[in-house]
């Protein structure tokens, strides 16, 4: 066991854990962030995807231990409040689900596409977001939400990523 | 039209889908009902086969105390206005949540915040065989409008002797009823205020009909939305509970393998709890990775069996069969006149083999449960279509009384039929009586994938008859081990032998989206497509030319004008295909597009059209929601997906492994929803499923002149296909 310090969602942690547990694990089953889902372990499904320093990647991949340096974002910490961010909008807006286990990790690239390139073509977005899995098939209104949120941001005039 | 043909009035229950009402039951009583739930209006419909039938009109009131058994849902409407409806029925994300309170806030003129659905408990809400085979629209919405419209019934009444008004005149709107004369206006709330009212259903509630919905019918978004959006609803992998352990299980080598021995002495002095029960071997532990190591180190010896191997699937369905095993009835057997004299005499005879792989349902929730003692009653969290049944497995795997289990289904990441059974349940149960403490289980993806259950492989031999102008003559239709839903012919011919063989299943299988009417379409419709080019028609004229079937001529002529069906050419590299049926209520007609790249030769699904029927419409937005995800599951087992297996091993257990339609995959997408507000509604969650593989396969054939009878179609991309 080793103590491993992580910034999540803007607060400092400290956890006890085995080197080699993923971060997916430490933010699941140490600190109770469960908006984040496993799907394969193996980084093929996305529905484990955080922001580690404004990029999308799979925390079922990442051993919590490598990332103690950097700023860590899970779909708890996107939220400002009661007030949602606007993927999280575009989502609810263009009922991009269905079970909504894919959610999450759908939202986390989402957001980071757009803070990457925050006007993308219907092309653009396929690329970004073809490791993120909806078992569901809701891909076509996945990518009508990440448009209606680029829209939105371009009009607020603000990045894609807090 | 004749809305009492035989299709359209028999529903066929699919196999591993059959399940009896318990044989105990709880018993109710009207006073333990308003202790929980506080005072206010309690409704509770009898079903159509309880003592109702023998009412002879009147004020109906209960006869003393006891509450009857046969029920399936119940309403309470509080003194502070909240309404809470209990039904066995789940969400595994068809949005069942949110119809469901759009029909109540429809027949009690409430808003739809007002409502909230407890679903899925099986200490709180009555029994249900389960959520599958798209019979929660048809059925259990139904039965909540009946429900709402009940109480709404009483309000008004109570309204009426409260003001001594006709009540006839009265209206209920908005959470109050009110007379339009005196313009007095009540609250619900208020009306039942410091009152236990308890009320039955009358035999036949007036309902408000379809065209004159104004909550149902519309596009109401995901009642509780917000909290996927944010990370905070809880699926049943995401609970926990205080001092909580992790519980792994120790997997035999292969299927079929037994337990010879066990050494667990190096996992005894870790911080575990190892269980041996028979065949079961589990470690529970406080985190994951030490119940994994726990594993690890346990010592165990199996003897395993040689299995069947997916190589030899189909030779091994065909000598392996169960004659009588499907509990369809007689959906087993169909004989009209005489096939093999019609085959005899037929002008034109074609005679061909279709086949399906077995496929993973792949819910991107995997199977979890969370199981807590107390006392020898035990509480179970887990994410099941069936929560009634595991409950019944609990009871029979600890040998213990079903009213000491309670199931709690937290709405789910997903199940497309492959969540009915308890297996997680079980271990985490199992688990959690010897480590004495709550322990939780969720499998990982490669369990998922092997000790789960499969939908049935299966092959299909077609003969068929036709006359030179098109009418087909003789149909003869024997299908082994896929299932016998949807394997009824719904183009008129006169002789027709249709029969289902079960087999020997080399995997564990069990339902699916669709189910077995994936098969059996693909094998009917492709078929017809051959007929047509042996005839030299044009598909959609041929099959016409032998439907009578109103509401089906009525979804393809739909789907063959949205995608200008006859006006296009195909080009080279492009073809254009349509199949479509009958399913669970539902009709649907799917015409698709296909290009191969004549560098690359790959092959892309460009365009589907679905036109689908399902009677009146309760959400439309939701149904294309449900439509289109049909479609993009449905790419997954036409064109690529397949379980491979050897020797009672999965080869293929992994996302890496397994493909899955992704983003790329997905064709420009079109519907046309036919709303039938004068036809009862039914479920859309696996009928538009069925047409697309048939319609993809003739595309094919079009373009490049091969014509693929086996499931998926390309597993290994086009250019492996020996004829391309």
């Amino acid at each position: 066991m080793a103590a491993i310090h992580l910034a999540i969602n803007g607060q400092s942690y400290t956890v006890d854990a085995d080197p080699q547990t993923s971060l997916l694990a430490v933010l699941r089953d140490h600190l109770n962030l469960t908006g984040s889902k496993y799907g394969c372990g193996e980084g093929q499904c996305g529905a484990c995807t955080v922001l580690i320093d404004g990029k999308a990647l799979r925390s079922c991949i990442i051993r919590a231990e490598t990332v103690a340096q950097k700023q860590i974002i899970t779909i708890e910490g996107l939220a400002g409040g009661d007030e949602l961010h606007p993927v999280q909008e575009a989502f609810l807006a263009e009922g991009a689900m269905q079970c909504a286990y894919c959610t999450s990790g759908m939202i986390m690239s989402a957001v980071a596409l757009l803070h990457r390139n925050p006007h993308p073509d219907d092309g653009e977005i396929i690329d970004f977001m073809q490791g993120n899995i909806c078992r569901c098939g809701t891909y076509p209104r996945i990518v009508r939400a990440i448009q209606r949120a680029s829209k939105r941001l371009a009009g607020a005039g603000k990045g894609g990523a807090r | 039209m004749n809305r009492k043909t035989p299709l359209e009035t028999i529903i066929e229950p699919e196999r591993c889908e059959l399940a009896a009402r318990p044989l105990y039951h709880f018993d109710l009583d009207r006073r333990e009902f308003f202790k929980f739930l506080g005072a206010g209006l309690l409704v509770v419909p009898v079903l159509k086969s309880g003592a109702l039938t023998q009412e002879s009109g009147g004020r109906r009131q209960w006869q003393g105390d006891a509450l009857p058994q046969e029920i399936d849902a119940w309403l309470h409407l509080g003194e502070n206005g909240k309404i809470t409806v209990y039904t066995g029925k789940v969400e595994v994300g068809q949005n069942i949540r949110t119809s469901l309170s759009q029909a109540v806030a429809e027949e009690l003129h409430v808003g739809i915040g007002n409502i909230e659905l407890v679903m899925g408990d099986t200490q709180l809400t009555p029994f249900d065989m389960g959520t599958f085979g798209s019979r929660t629209t048809p059925t259990m919405n139904l039965q909540l409008r009946r429900v709402a419209a009940a109480a709404r019934d009483v309000l008004v009444g109570l309204a009426a002797e409260q003001w001594k008004a006709d009540r006839r005149r009265l209206l209920a709107h908005d959470g109050k009823v009110t007379d339009p004369q005196t313009q007095r206006s009540v609250e619900y709330a208020t009306l039942v205020k410091g009152r236990q009212l308890t009320e039955r259903l009358p035999a036949a509630d007036p309902l408000t009909p379809a065209t004159k919905w104004t909550v149902a019918g519309q596009s109401v978004p995901k009642v509780n939305g917000r909290d996927f959006v944010t990370g905070k609803h809880r699926y049943a992998a995401d609970q926990t509970l205080p001092g909580m352990w992790h519980g792994k299980i120790l997997r035999p080598p292969s299927f079929g393998a037994t337990l010879v021995s066990l050494d667990s002495q190096k996992a005894e002095p870790m911080d575990v709890t190892v269980v041996r029960d028979g065949n079961f071997v589990g470690v529970a532990a406080p985190s994951v990775r030490q119940a994994e190591a726990g594993v690890a180190a346990l010592q165990a010896q199996w003897k395993s069996e040689p299995q069947p191997s997916s190589k030899e699937l189909f030779d091994y369905l065909r000598q392996n069969t169960v004659e009588g095993r499907d509990p369809v009835g007689d959906g087993d057997r169909i004989d009209t006149g005489n096939v093999d004299q019609a085959l005899v005499s037929a002008e034109h005879r074609l005679k061909q083999t279709y086949t399906v792989s077995y496929i993973a349902h792949v819910p991107l929730e995997p199977r979890a449960a969370l199981a807590k003692w107390e006392g020898d009653s035990l509480t179970v969290w887990t994410g099941t279509q069936r929560p009634f049944g595991v409950r019944g497995e609990l009871a029979e795997a600890f040998r213990m009384p079903e009213d000491h289990v309670r199931v709690l289904m937290p709405d789910t990441g997903s199940g497309y039929g492959g969540k009915h059974t308890g297996e997680t349940a079980i271990e985490a149960a199992r688990l959690a009586r010897a480590a004495k403490r709550p322990v939780k289980v969720v499998w990982t993806r490669e369990e998922e994938f092997t000790w789960a259950y499969f939908r049935p492989a299966g092959v299909i031999d077609v003969a068929s008859g036709a006359r030179s102008d098109g009418t087909i003559t003789a149909w003869d239709f024997q299908n082994y081990n896929s299932g016998s839903a949807g394997i009824r012919t719904y183009y008129e011919v006169p002789n027709q032998r249709i029969v289902f063989h079960g087999a020997h299943s080399p995997l564990r299988q069990g339902s699916y989206r669709a189910l077995a009417a994936t098969a059996n379409h693909f094998a009917r419709e492709s078929h017809m497509d051959e007929l047509a080019h042996l005839l030299g028609m044009d598909p959609l004229a041929f099959r016409l030319k032998n439907l009578k079937n109103e509401r089906l001529r009525a979804v393809f002529l739909a789907a063959a004008d949205k995608f200008a069906w006859g006006k296009q050419k195909a080009a080279p590299g492009q073809g254009f295909g349509m199949g479509g049926g009958y399913e669970k209520l539902g009709n649907v007609a799917t015409c698709a597009e296909i290009r191969i790249d004549s560098k690359s030769g790959d092959l892309k699904v460009v365009r589907v059209v679905s036109a689908f029927e399902c009677g009146a419409i309760v959400n439309p937005d939701h149904l294309q929601n449900q439509i289109e995800g049909a479609i993009v599951q449905g790419l997954g087992g036409a064109l690529f997906e397949a379980v491979e297996f050897d020797n009672g091993k999965i080869l293929n257990p992994r996302l890496s492994a397994y493909r899955l339609p992704r983003f790329s995959d997905v064709p420009q997408l079109e519907t046309v929803m036919l709303d039938r507000k004068d036809l009862p509604s039914a479920g859309a969650g696996e009928c538009p499923l069925v047409g697309l593989a048939p319609a993809i396969a003739s595309a094919i054939f079009q373009a490049t002149g091969i014509r693929m009878r086996s499931l998926p179609l390309i597993p290994h991309g086009l250019k492996t296909n020996p004829g391309f």
